[in-house]
């Protein structure tokens, strides 16, 4: 995107989890896309209401368990069943049993890793700056208020029309946040 | 039709049974709001420090010295100061850790296992739960790490390649554990940390706005950038659900491959299929009662009567009765099965333990692991909480006894009586197992200091003023109404 000085978004505050919910139920009617509300606490059945789709995060685990199953049975079986063959209690260079154990605990691990990696990344986590967290108030949205932004990138947004929905939904302190 | 006609006009069969409305207890007392609770938790960390967690640190730094002490004179020395003398050579450094690991496990089984079966009593106390879990297994890693003997050798338990082009052998249930410890740590700590993520992000925030910059910094830094927003809280909330989801049989696995460990083996007493859950009931029925002696004082101290309410108390007091119930019924079992099985050795080993040399410490355990709990059937004693608290003491007190009763009964007594021995433990063993209290007090009071003591956003998220379907003021429940919402 070029450089521009147009703002980021709109910003609009709600004083309740119902007052936000029911104004997202019309921002998405109105068929915004590039848009976000700002909680302290996950709110049920808000992704509903925003029309959001079920997060992708479960994919991502799983990568990481079939991953993790299979370096445990790998290693294993190149470390005691083929590099060097130690000789125990005349037991098998390599069975799947004995290598469970450690296949099932880095199949644990490496979801694990995957599950917080990817949540990381769709979140846009690590990254420390965000237009939102330079507007002045919206430490109370870690606190007890609700908000709603909605960005100048969305094909519909309108300065106007927007500023205009915003408040018709019952938002307060509708600001602009810079870029 | 030989019916007779009923004598009055009421029905035999009501038309309708409509359903009893149950109140449910409330997990957040006095109707609190997120700015209450955010102003309560966060201003434990941004308060002054108290004068009584100076001097509560100062000691536990103290008993800290302990384990320093003893692990340098056992590295300088060699194993040889510990008590272990054939042919009891698994002592108190791995009954120290069964212990600590076993603590562990109910913080994992509060944040996890509770989060799928969706107990929403478990905000209040899981992040601390964990911290305790995290801690314990710090403490826990302390004794194998040091009871391989050389320990700067003990990276030789990873496959990583080293100058004797020899790797671990995967085939023995010791090896399991290397993997089982150190993913239960590693995934404990992300846990934790992403449970934490939200609130940090408050702390962030509070600071930032009354100029604290180089905390705002810190707390900011560990944010990663969160901003509350609802598209993030979707990722979150499924990760956070599938964190829980691996968590739960993690924890199970963990318990289950260190009681491998002994029933692997071939030693009478060792070699049981009980050991799996036994040892898993056992390690929640611990850690329950090390998350009342950690809770209890913490909610005295820091007022926290609203959060963390009876009802918590109670849920607790009912899981330690359900699983030292449990751990009775694996006692039982175990002489059960030792005298079915028609195994002289087996029976043996069992009698030896209730009315053998070590028959005090095989009556301890009996009586703190399967009659205290009993007490918590009662009303009265549930609600008492300096009974509660110094019946949580007495748990701690049995499972430890249990764990040395399990490894030094069965191998004091060797197959010939002539390699028949008592187990004594020396100062060095003493030491380096008190002084793991203070290092885990450390690390408890740095987290009660720095770190937000409960998980504030998912405590709010459990409020009924969360719920976007209800009002502020709730009506009275009208069971005519339209239960769909308009």
């Amino acid at each position: 995107m070029a450089l521009s000085l147009q703002p980021y978004g709109l910003i609009a505050r709600f004083e309740t989890p119902a007052d936000l919910y029911h104004a997202a139920e019309e921002v998405r009617d109105a068929g915004y896309r590039n848009w976000d509300c700002i909680t302290p606490a996950p709110i049920h059945g808000l992704d509903a209401a925003m029309g959001l789709r079920r997060s992708i995060v479960p994919r991502i685990s799983l990568c990481g368990g079939i991953t993790g199953f299979c370096t445990g049975m790998s290693m294993i079986f190149y470390m005691n069943g083929f590099d060097y063959k130690l000789t125990v209690g005349g037991k098998p260079f390599f069975s799947p049993l004995y290598a469970f154990p450690v296949s099932y605990e880095l199949t644990i691990l490496f979801t694990a890793f995957a599950t917080i990696g990817g949540m990381f990344f769709l979140n846009d986590l690590t990254k420390l700056y965000h237009p939102v967290l330079k507007y002045e108030n919206i430490r109370r949205g870690m606190d007890d208020q609700f908000f709603i932004v909605i960005e100048t990138r969305d094909p519909r947004f309108n300065a106007v029309n927007t500023r205009a929905l915003l408040e018709n939904i019952g938002g307060r302190d509708i600001a602009e946040l810079e870029e | 039709m030989a019916h007779a006609e009923p004598a009055v006009s009421a029905p035999a069969i009501l038309a309708e049974v409509k359903p009893a409305v149950l109140p449910r207890p409330a997990l957040v007392e006095n109707n609190r709001s997120f700015a209450w609770i955010t102003e309560k938790i966060c201003g434990i960390v941004e308060g002054k420090t108290p004068v009584w967690w100076w001097w509560c640190f100062a000691v536990a730094c103290f008993i800290a010295c302990f384990t320093v002490a003893g692990i340098s004179y056992a590295v300088a020395v060699g194993v040889g100061v510990w008590g272990h003398r054939t042919p009891v050579n698994w002592g108190w450094p791995i009954v120290n850790f069964v212990f600590w690991i076993g603590i562990g496990h109910a913080g994992t089984l509060i944040s996890a296992i509770l989060c799928l079966l969706r107990q929403k009593w478990r905000t209040s106390i899981n992040r601390s739960a964990e911290a305790m879990t995290i801690f314990a297994v710090v403490c826990a890693g302390i004794f194998p790490v040091f009871h391989v003997g050389r320990v700067w050798y003990a990276w030789f338990l990873f496959p990583i390649p080293n100058s004797n082009y020899i790797w671990p052998q995967f085939r023995s249930p010791l090896e399991w554990d290397v993997f089982a410890v150190s993913t239960y740590g590693t995934v404990s700590v992300l846990f934790w940390y992403v449970g934490m993520i939200p609130d940090l992000a408050t702390l962030r925030d509070r600071f930032a706005a009354v100029g604290k910059k180089f905390r705002a910094r810190v707390y900011g830094f560990f944010a990663m950038g969160w901003r509350g927003s609802a598209r993030g809280w979707s990722n979150y909330e499924m990760a956070y659900l599938i964190l829980a989801g691996i968590a739960t049989p993690l924890v199970l696995s963990v318990h289950t491959i260190v009681s491998f460990d002994f029933a692997v083996s071939l030693i009478p007493g060792w070699h049981t299929t009980i050991f799996p859950p036994y040892f898993v009931a056992g390690a929640i029925f611990s850690g329950f009662g090390m998350v009342l002696t950690l809770m209890l004082p913490l909610r005295a101290v820091y007022k926290l009567e609203d959060l963390i309410t009876q009802y918590h108390i109670d849920c607790m007091c009912k899981i330690t009765l359900a699983t030292g119930t449990m751990v009775g019924y694996a006692y039982a079992m175990e002489f059960f099965i030792a005298w079915y099985s028609a195994n002289p050795y087996e029976g043996f080993t069992f009698i030896n333990r209730a009315f053998g040399p070590y028959a005090w410490a095989y009556w301890i355990m009996i009586s703190c692991n399967v009659i205290t709990p009993q007490l918590f059937w009662f009303k009265s004693v549930r609600r008492n909480t300096t009974l509660v608290w110094v019946l949580s003491l007495f748990v701690n007190l049995g499972m430890w006894f249990e764990r040395f009763v399990i490894i030094c009964t069965s191998l004091t007594r060797d197959f010939l009586p002539s390699s028949w021995g008592y187990f004594t433990p020396t100062v060095v063993d003493i030491f380096t197992f008190f002084g793991t209290f203070g290092v885990f007090s450390v690390l408890f009071l740095l987290f009660i200091r720095f770190l937000p003591l409960m998980a504030m956003a998912e405590i709010k998220a459990v409020t009924p003023q969360a719920d976007p379907h209800t009002h502020p003021h709730p009506a009275p429940i009208d069971p005519d109404a339209d239960p769909v919402h308009t």
